[in-house]
């Protein structure tokens, strides 16, 4: 197979767009991408100072190196969770890329261990407060990353989600019909409140399999090893099955979730103040920690204060 | 030819020259969920695998 750009061998074929792209064309296709995504979705502007949350895999190392790469200054902050032996593995290669990658484009690494802030890895904590270990593993990553954002004043907090994620999210709320989910399924989610920092996923044009090539092409040294939490998980469910389709209909991951986006678009101007009035109207002040939430205490403090007393 | 493969990890090996596509039918694989790798190498479905290669077959597909 040859790369459709120019005369080389390709690296990697792309049913869904109908071409192939040998090394260098996909590195140009892929950046590319990106930067539709971030102006298409007004996601941030040269001058804004972003914080990445990286874990170590595939996409949050690529989402750091595209943006540094584009000239944007990206900072990154790495939660350490914990995890018996998966934990040191990720935060090696988040700190080897750090060093080789980021410290050279002046870009910076904070990292937060959960063993410290919260007595307890993820794993033990989970079982302190019986709930499910992703669902622990998800609250505590949503609070530190928007409070190490809002705390040292980036602009924008940017995720690694693909548009794998997405798709694989946007059926699971469908099948449930989580309608409040729905509505917040976006590229960009504005800082509606004092204490919520922006969110925006400047992956979310790329499949997966696109993203994994990209850091294959361009070095970039990611942990393979999936996460031992994450075994059994629904979202592997939904992406196998939206896999399953995309290989009878090439094409369907992305006409699923950007016909989706369309449809929200179309009610953009009111949707958009909707949820931001919503927002308005719903968050107040967490009495613990300020962070803003719909109960009087915010999940996290709620966690953590069971946490530390789990007869209550 | 030897083929590593991970989630979990373990090694097997198949009697070559196959196609990568082929590989991916035999082993009953989506291929929208797989890389192949020879050495530094990504390789397309339409490439040739020689029976004397080793081959790394990487899941791309993560997330809890």
């Amino acid at each position: 197979m040859r790369c459709r750009k120019c005369p080389k061998r390709a690296v990697l074929g792309m049913p869904r767009h109908n071409t192939a792209f040998c090394g260098p064309c996909l590195t140009e296709f892929v950046r590319t991408q990106v930067q539709r995504a971030i102006k298409s979705q007004a996601m941030f502007a040269p001058e804004d100072q972003i914080l990445v949350a990286v874990s170590g895999g595939k996409d949050s190392l690529t989402l750091w190196e595209i943006l540094l790469k584009l000239g944007y200054r990206a900072d990154a902050l790495y939660v350490d969770l914990g995890i018996s032996g998966y934990s040191e593995r990720s935060r090696e290669k988040v700190e080897r890329f750090t060093r080789d990658v980021a410290e050279s484009c002046g870009a910076k690494l904070t990292i937060h261990t959960v063993k410290e802030d919260a007595g307890a890895g993820i794993k033990e904590l989970a079982n302190l407060v019986k709930r499910p270990t992703c669902s622990t593993c998800g609250t505590i990553k949503r609070y530190q990353f928007n409070r190490v954002a809002w705390e040292n004043k980036y602009d924008v907090m940017a995720t690694g989600h693909n548009l794998d994620d997405e798709a694989a999210r946007l059926l699971g709320n469908v099948l449930q019909w989580q309608e409040e989910y729905l509505q917040k399924q976006s590229p960009t989610l504005p800082a509606s409140v004092a204490g919520f920092s922006k969110k925006v996923k400047p992956l979310y044009r790329m499949t997966e399999r696109e993203i994994a090539a990209y850091a294959i092409v361009n070095r970039i040294d990611y942990l393979v090893e999936e996460c031992p939490m994450a075994k059994g998980a629904k979202m592997l469910v939904y992406k196998d099955a939206l896999n399953r389709l995309e290989a009878e209909s090439p094409g369907t991951k992305q006409r699923f979730y950007w016909g989706f986006l369309e449809k929200q678009k179309k009610a953009a101007a009111s949707s958009s103040i909707a949820m931001a009035h919503l927002d308005q109207t719903t968050l107040q002040p967490c009495d613990t920690c300020s962070q803003p939430t719909t109960a009087g205490t915010c999940s996290f403090c709620r966690m953590m204060a069971r946490a530390k007393n789990p007869t209550r | 030819m030897k083929i590593h493969l991970s989630h979990p990890t373990r090694d097997m090996e198949l009697q070559g020259p196959k196609r990568v596509a082929d590989i991916f039918k035999e082993l009953q694989l989506i291929p929208e969920a797989f890389l192949v790798i020879r050495g530094q190498d990504l390789m397309t479905e339409d490439e040739i695998v020689a029976d004397g290669d080793s081959i790394e077959v990487r899941p791309v597909i993560s997330g809890g």
